[in-house]
């Protein structure tokens, strides 16, 4: 026991006294925060408009008005000409065009019913999406402060609810991005380079040569990474309830179970890529590449993976962080229990025991 | 004569179809330096990791510290200690730190630990370079020093795998006067080398051949043997006879 303290206060002594990898290591998780949070946001604001007016009457004043107020919009021009439109696009003035017919109002009073056109720029397929869905929902909330005076019969108006983010902010889905990211990135990359480096200095020889276990090398290795690992948890959390205004709604006692099992789960990969690498440099390689690229791209946070090809999607099943962060999403933004996350919560153990076992099995075989 | 310290007899080491050590048998004794010689390829570090307890042998006997390599190589780690060419100093750690976590590893208490730290730092002259991280002494400082804390927790054998690659003739020399205090004391030094100067300096040396140990003997007997002027005459007419390639 003791000899294991000794072992994992040399390692803090190696964490400490790398101050870059300690700097970039902190820095990382906030820079992330900051960067997604106010930076790169999938939320479209203030976009040019050009509105073509053919009714000039109350109805579509309204109609304007509502679209105006809404800091989605910025209107360029209010009463232009259709055959201006392509022209505006194409110079890049403007992102969406809308064009109200000169029936506008008449359309509502006799026939219950009125077209108004969208043209939406779509060279850009993502945000015109989004553009044409902010300009349909206020169209159809106008619409819907129209109908308590109109008695139509068999109308449906959908009475949507965004539930859990009704705002449509960005960060509930980033942040639990960014955790899994985090963890990953600090837990399977420092601890695979902090185990090769032994390898290549030639300690790790003396190590074996010791009548110190290997498995507490393992272990001494993954202690002050699990703790910084859960500092950098507690530090995204912080930012996110006090900076992005993003409260944890669930258990924060499930929240850091959850995490410690991701934890545990990086750890093993880490431990894997150490014993199948023999350098430094390798093993950031393979943790970038084998673990950074998928966790980006494979867990659902930048890139839904249900819009994936199917051979992509099958694949994403096999990224752990593809779970965790259903799990936070779960717990962290929907403030669910344990009984909504127990089959992630099996996977990502069921995982953690393979790699596990894998890598304890490699590193004696490898080593010894 | 005193018990042998390693005994081994007939001991081989096979990987698939290429036996990398085969039936070597040799004895040491208490405070001798044995050189253990060969070109590269020739099995000395296969032969050394299952000294060492780090792998089993494929079939004989050895025994190290009077424990048995097949049953007890925990017990012989406790008892051996072990340096090879790339030093085994932390560099980012400070000189103190170093020999306290090696002492530490091997699990002497702390009085033992601060006794012999004490002792070591002023054995080599260390007094003013306890603060100072490893990385910054010079080489031969460093090399002593590793050489001191492999044999921090007194073992009865000490394994040396070519510990003065890279190092300046004067440096060696007193590196070697290191070895020797370390054998007056009764540990056995069981080295490897390339320099045949240094094979000079050993009591008895073996030198292996495509994994056979084909000489064993005091440098001068084997020169007689040999009937060569050097170790370096003796050394080549073996190795010459070598069938596997250097890897």
């Amino acid at each position: 026991m003791k000899q294991l303290f000794t072992f994992v206060k040399k390692e803090f002594y190696h964490v400490f006294r790398d101050r870059k990898t300690l700097l970039m290591l902190f820095g990382m998780p906030i820079a992330q925060i900051i960067l997604f949070g106010f930076a790169l946001t999938n939320e479209i604001k203030g976009s040019k408009i050009l509105i073509v007016d053919y009714a000039k009457d109350a109805a579509s004043q309204q109609l304007i008005t509502k679209l105006s107020s809404s800091n989605y919009f910025e209107i360029e021009k209010s009463f232009a000409d259709h055959n201006q439109i392509e022209a505006a696009f194409k110079e890049g003035k403007i992102k969406l065009a809308i064009i109200i017919p000169q029936s506008f109002y008449d359309d509502i009073q006799h026939f219950n019913k009125a077209q108004v056109q969208v043209i939406a720029d779509a060279s850009d397929p993502n945000m015109a999406t989004t553009l044409t869905n902010y300009a349909t929902n206020i169209i159809a909330g106008y619409q819907s402060s129209l109908s308590p005076t109109k008695k139509i019969p068999y109308r449906i108006v959908p009475q949507i609810r965004m539930l859990y983010n009704p705002e449509l902010k960005g960060a509930p889905n980033f942040v639990p991005g960014v955790m899994a990211l985090v963890l990953m990135l600090v837990c399977t990359m420092m601890t695979s380079i902090a185990i090769v480096r032994e390898k290549e200095m030639g300690t790790m020889e003396i190590l074996l040569v010791s009548p110190f276990k290997p498995v507490f090398v393992i272990i001494s290795k993954a202690i002050p990474y699990l703790l910084l690992s859960v500092i950098n948890l507690i530090i995204i959390l912080l930012l996110s309830v006090f900076v992005l205004d993003l409260p944890v709604k669930g258990s924060i006692l499930l929240l850091f179970g959850a995490s410690t099992l991701f934890i545990l789960t990086s750890l093993s990969i880490g431990l894997i890529i150490s014993t199948v690498t023999t350098s430094q440099q390798s093993a950031m390689m393979a943790s970038a590449m084998g673990m950074m690229l998928p966790t980006m791209l494979l867990t659902g946070f930048m890139f839904p993976v249900e819009n994936m090809p199917v051979p992509l999607q099958v694949l994403s099943n096999i990224v752990p962080s593809r779970w965790y962060y259903i799990i936070i999403k779960n717990v962290m933004i929907k403030g669910l229990g344990f009984s909504a996350i127990w089959k992630e919560t099996l996977i990502l153990f069921g995982m953690t025991v393979i790699l596990l076992g894998l890598s304890l099995k490699n590193f004696k075989n490898r080593l010894a | 004569m005193a018990e042998p310290v390693i005994k081994t007899n007939k001991l081989i080491k096979r990987f698939g179809n290429f036996v990398a050590v085969n039936e070597i048998s040799f004895e040491t004794y208490p405070g001798e330096i044995f050189g253990f010689l060969g070109a590269n390829g020739a099995g000395k570090t296969t032969a050394m990791r299952m000294l060492c307890g780090l792998s089993a042998p494929t079939s004989g006997n050895a025994t190290v510290a009077g424990f048995d390599v097949y049953k007890y190589p925990e017990k012989i780690k406790q008892n051996i200690g072990y340096m090879s060419q790339k030093f085994s100093l932390y560099e980012d750690l400070t000189v103190t730190e170093n020999i306290r976590f090696y002492a530490g590893i091997y699990g002497l208490g702390n009085n033992e630990i601060k006794e012999k730290s004490a002792a070591l730092i002023n054995q080599l002259g260390l007094q003013n370079e306890v603060k100072t991280l490893v990385a910054s002494l010079p080489l031969g400082w460093k090399q002593k020093l590793a050489f001191s804390v492999a044999i921090i927790h007194q073992p009865k054998i000490v394994f040396l795998d070519e510990p003065t690659g890279g190092v300046d003739p004067v440096t060696r020399r007193q590196f070697w006067d290191l070895i020797y205090d370390a054998a007056d004391k009764g540990v056995t030094v069981f080295v490897t080398t390339h320099y045949m100067d240094e094979a000079e300096y050993c009591n008895r040396i073996s030198i292996m051949v495509d994994g056979r140990i084909d000489a064993m003997g005091t440098p001068a007997s084997l020169k007689k043997q040999f009937s060569a002027s050097s170790m370096d005459e003796v050394f080549y007419h073996l190795a010459r006879s070598a069938k596997r390639s250097a890897d």
